[in-house]
């Protein structure tokens, strides 16, 4: 019969009194951010050098910042990050006026905002107040009331254009989920 | 068009099984196509000026590709969608008999909020078809109101009534004269305006270009 060898022993009985993963490292490298499913939005949560502020905090103020940000909670004020890149996670509910380098929204804010470079505004979310950037993507399902103003940006020459639909060849098309942009030539 | 697939498979098939074709999964949203008179007379009264931006006004449901052609030209976009908003719970009153009205008050208040003479244009779409009764009138007055003189509207009113489980469409500008619509939801319109009505309606206004489609949709033209 097959016999465990001492040092076998002591090996496995090591192995079963630590966590094959070290808890704190693990819940430090994967917070419970309840983003959407969207693999380009989750691996930009996930990067060290984003700040993450979670569903359940509530700022009354002013939030400003040299840093990216993933913004899940509640803000009433005003948001500055001048050349960074923010993002609302889909239960940010935002009363503020908002500035950035590029901002992305899934949740709801109310409020203007100004965008250096881009503006994307996802099917999840929903915005009443009034945007300026040189570019804007908006997805099909998104709600929006208010003013767009696409401003000039002399060195940029290419722009994207929208996806096209899927038709059926019946005369009634079948869409995907699309997304239009536009930007200043 | 059938996948190589299923074409390959009817041949295997015996001749008297049925005949069946793959189906979408999932819910498809029924999208068409139609050319627009209206909205190539629109846009041609959209002649952009020399320094400033043309501001157009639509009235319609969040339409990225509006958004996208109405910016690409350069014009500055609002956007508020006013079925929607009509909906909303906390405009409805109850009145004597306890039926739900409109607050118009409370409406105006906090929808259709802008200056004098701001825009030089106006999407309206088919939007006048499906608003309570109360509300069309003051809401082209105030359309008069918000347009620049020679300002340009553009209106859709449908000649038949399609049921209450038609769909509602959202109106899409894929070309200066095509129009993809896009079923949003059933709803019922509340009414059909008639030429007469119609020529009411905008009676303040300086002149009406109508429109007649052959999908039973009138389009109106309408100039302050």
């Amino acid at each position: 019969m097959w016999k465990a060898r001492p040092e076998e022993n002591n090996t496995m009985n090591t192995n079963a009194q630590q966590p094959a993963v070290n808890p704190v490292a693990a819940t430090a490298t994967t917070p419970n951010l309840n983003v959407p499913k969207d693999s380009k939005t989750q691996a930009y949560t996930d990067r060290a050098d984003v700040g993450h502020i979670g569903k359940s905090v509530v700022i009354r103020g002013e939030l400003t910042g040299n840093e990216d940000l993933y913004l899940d909670g509640e803000i009433e004020g005003n948001i500055d990050l001048r050349d960074h890149k923010l993002v609302i996670g889909p239960n940010g509910k935002i009363k503020a006026t908002i500035t950035a380098r590029d901002i992305v929204l899934h949740g709801r804010v109310e409020g203007n905002i100004a965008a250096a470079e881009r503006v994307e505004l996802k099917k999840s979310c929903s915005l009443v107040g009034d945007v300026s950037t040189q570019r804007i993507v908006i997805e099909d399902g998104a709600f929006f009331k208010g003013a767009i103003d696409i401003k000039e940006n002399p060195n940029r020459e290419t722009r994207v254009e929208p996806k096209k639909s899927v038709s059926s060849g019946s005369g009634v098309s079948v869409s995907q989920p699309q997304a239009y942009s536009a930007s200043s030539s | 068009m059938s996948s190589p697939n299923y074409s390959f498979m009817r041949w295997l098939r015996p001749a008297d099984a049925p005949t069946a074709k793959p189906t979408l999964v999932g819910k498809p949203t029924s999208r068409a196509s139609r050319r627009s008179m209206g909205l190539g007379e629109f846009l041609h009264n959209l002649t952009p000026g020399t320094d400033k931006k043309l501001c157009v006004l639509d009235l319609g449901p969040t339409s990225p590709a509006n958004i996208n052609f109405l910016t690409d030209r350069e014009m500055r976009v609002f956007n508020e969608d006013i079925i929607r908003a009509v909906k909303q719970p906390e405009y409805q009153t109850k009145a004597e008999d306890g039926s739900l009205q409109l607050d118009l008050d409370k409406f105006f208040a906090e929808n259709l909020e802008y200056a004098e003479n701001q825009f030089d244009a106006i999407l309206c779409w088919d939007a006048p078809d499906y608003l309570p009764e109360s509300l069309v009138k003051p809401l082209v007055g105030r359309i008069h109101t918000m347009l620049k003189p020679g300002g340009v509207l553009l209106a859709f009113f449908h000649t038949q009534d399609t049921g209450p489980e038609s769909p509602h469409y959202r109106y899409d500008i894929t070309q200066p004269d095509t129009l993809q619509m896009e079923s949003r939801s059933s709803s019922r319109m509340e009414r059909i305006f008639n030429n007469r009505h119609i020529e009411n309606l905008f009676k303040d206004f300086a002149s009406k270009r109508l429109f007649l489609g052959r999908d039973n949709l009138r389009e109106v033209i309408v100039v302050r």
